[in-house]
């Protein structure tokens, strides 16, 4: 089998990186290699990480980078096909059926009387679309075997139609939390990568690209803090998201005139957004807010 | 005919294959794209080949520190490193070193490798005295549980008299048959399926008064609803779902007891429960299932291995209830620090003490929270 070695102008991983940091998404080796292959291979991309590592991120900006329209499946439990790929719009087609007149052909199968779902419109449009099935560990195992058959051929059959099948292989990405794990045979399918949290010199620069505001000390404070914080036992530990949130929101407090480890302080709430995490912090805020007051 | 693999791509293909003898999967199809990732690559360098890896081969985040070791090895001639327990997938029917101390959790599926009749034999006579009292409970149970377990939502509708949705299609159709007269909406709902049951039953020695009427009550279990799983856990873990199939009870319970080589021993019930979870093909009977543990939790061996065997079974479980003995008198609150620190992972702790008490709470599973 003959392999494309250069999508869209990237022929390596470098490559990728490069385009993906002026689309201010910060990638390590790891997901550069692993989006690239997945581009030259043809095969889905599947991210696993901890929520808010920038799973969705690295998504959108592969999107912007390919200069294509973003399609994105938010999966919930009860997903079904109406959802994710396509529904007839059959009140449309009950008014054509009245206003036809008599001896009228009419073809209430046309594709004005079909409504397009994320899936039929990823196929029909392989070239200008990229698909991304967010959080595909919340939908239900049935619609994870579904996915399956349309990952391996990428085509989908409308019975009233017949058969519809991509004309070249559509850039997929799927992310998954690990609130369950996944079907082997849906990771077998895909190129994976799992996001760990980045190393702090990484984080202080996605924290300073995300928002030109924050001073670099303060970036590599809250990266600190942070840092400590995720080796707490907390139901939910601060992503890069609420690192970025952090940062913003003690240096807003900052320039209303708070003094710097209060403003962290205050801001706590940006990182930790949860009661019991919150109270199992608050006394030994200290030890993670250097400076601060006991 | 099939061109003989070129001398280079050997050591390539050589690798998924290392990888499944040591229990991670690899299927072929990820070889195949881990050889065109590696030649994509360049490869320049061995860490081109170790992103190429990771990249196709997928290892669980879990079994990182192993892949990573075995690929070392493969690729660089490095010293293997000592296996973590949680990513050795064991075939059945051989026992599991736990890394902690001479500790041992066998795996037996069927087959009783132990010989230990005597006290199977034993226990089947104990058992059929306690079986005749509870057997009019246990038919009538029978009889109500396929209605009474909980469901969960499926993928498919089906036509309903009354339903949340209108059946656009169905409504259409019919008003195509009367000239584009829409004479009445047809409705739709979702199809609902029975969850299957994971039944986790204690057979140690302070189980002792309960046990054969819990097997009992499992074999009830096994024949009236279809998707059931049953396991016995003492100091091992044993499978004895086939032998329960069996039509007549004390037949299927005699089988069964036969299997079952820890009568009455100690409790080790988070090495159990490790042990279930390491066998992918059981841990999957335990995904989206209604997990019963008969069990009064007082765990011998170390109790963070309980809780975090707990803690997974939690992640792949719908819920997880918990019946023990002791929580028939009132004021029971859970007093071992193992089931402290598993409680908040339980759907329930409620009272197992006897058949019928069971019965009412495996009854009740489904009302108390909706599929």
């Amino acid at each position: 089998m003959a392999l494309r070695t250069t999508v869209a102008g990237i022929s390596s991983p470098e490559d990728l990186a490069e385009a993906l940091q002026a689309a201010m998404y910060l990638a390590d080796d790891g997901i550069a290699t692993a989006g690239y292959l997945s581009l030259a291979l043809g095969k889905p991309l599947l991210l696993e990480g901890a929520p808010g590592v920038g799973k969705t991120e690295a998504a959108k900006a592969l999107a912007g980078i390919l200069g294509r329209r973003l399609i994105r499946l938010q999966c919930f439990e009860g997903i079904d096909a109406a959802a994710a790929l396509y529904e007839w719009n059959y009140p449309r087609q009950m008014l054509a059926i009245r206003q036809a007149k008599d001896g009228e052909q009419l073809d209430i199968y046309r594709d004005d009387f079909l409504i397009e779902r994320p899936m039929l419109t990823t196929l029909r449009r392989p070239e200008s679309t990229v698909l991304l099935i967010d959080e595909i560990d919340r939908s239900d195992h049935e619609f994870e075997a579904f996915l399956l058959e349309f990952l391996s051929d990428f085509s989908i059959s409308i019975p009233e139609r017949g058969t519809l099948r991509a004309a070249e292989r559509p850039v997929v990405i799927l992310t998954s939390n690990r609130t369950r794990e996944l079907h082997e045979a849906l990771r077998r399918r895909c190129v994976y990568h799992y996001i760990a949290y980045p190393e702090p010199e990484r984080e202080a620069q996605i924290i300073m690209l995300r928002s030109s505001a924050v001073a670099e000390s303060t970036a590599r404070a809250v990266v600190q803090a942070v840092g400590l914080l995720r080796q707490e036992p907390l139901a939910k530990p601060p992503g890069v998201a609420e690192a970025v949130d952090w940062a913003e929101a003690a240096t807003a407090l900052a320039q209303t005139g708070a003094p710097w480890p209060e403003a962290f302080r205050r801001s706590l709430g940006a990182a930790i957004k949860d009661e019991e995490d919150l109270a199992h912090l608050r006394p030994r805020l200290p030890l993670f807010i250097p400076g601060l007051a006991a | 005919m099939i061109a003989p693999l070129p001398a280079a791509a050997r050591l390539f293909v050589a690798f998924p294959a290392l990888l499944r003898e040591h229990g991670i999967a690899a299927a072929p199809e990820q070889t195949t794209s881990f050889l065109m990732a590696v030649e994509l690559l360049g490869p320049r360098s061995v860490a081109d080949i170790h992103r190429a890896a990771t990249a196709t081969l997928a290892p669980h985040p879990e079994q990182r520190e192993r892949f990573d070791a075995l690929f070392d090895l493969h690729f660089l001639g490095g010293a293997l490193a000592e296996p973590g327990d949680d990513d050795f997938a064991p075939d059945e029917d051989i026992s599991i070193q736990e890394d902690s101390g001479s500790r041992e959790v066998l795996i037996g599926e069927e087959v009783n490798e132990t010989g230990q009749a005597a006290t199977g034999a034993e226990a089947l006579s104990i058992r059929q005295l306690k079986t005749l009292d509870d057997s009019e409970t246990l038919r009538r149970f029978g009889r109500a549980l396929p209605a009474a377990l909980p469901r969960r939502r499926g993928y498919r509708h089906r036509t309903a008299r009354r339903g949340p949705m209108v059946d656009l299609a169905r409504s259409l159709k019919d008003a195509i048959r009367h000239d584009g007269e829409v004479m009445s909406l047809k409705r739709l709902r979702r199809v609902t399926r029975p969850r299957p049951i994971l039944l986790l039953i204690d057979v140690s020695g302070s189980m002792k008064q309960r046990s054969d009427a819990n097997l009992a009550l499992a074999h009830t279990i096994v024949h009236a609803t279809r998707q059931v799983e049953v396991f016995t856990f003492g100091t091992r873990l044993t499978r004895v779902t086939r032998a329960l199939r069996r039509k007549r009870r004390e037949q299927a319970l005699a089988e069964a007891s036969g299997l079952v080589a820890d009568w009455d021993g100690g409790t080790r019930i988070g090495d159990a429960l490790q042990a279930f979870l390491a066998v992918p093909r059981f841990a999957a009977y335990a995904r989206g299932a209604v997990v019963v543990v008969l069990s009064d939790g007082l765990e011998r061996g170390d109790p963070s291995a309980l809780v975090t065997a707990v803690a997974r079974l939690a992640q792949r479980a719908h819920r997880i209830d918990w019946l023990t003995p002791l929580a028939a008198d009132p004021g029971y609150r859970p007093e071992t620090e193992a089931l402290r620190l598993i409680a908040p992972r339980l759907a329930s702790l409620s009272d197992g003490a006897s058949t019928a008490r069971i019965c009412r709470r495996i009854l009740s599973l489904g009302g108390t929270q909706a599929a």
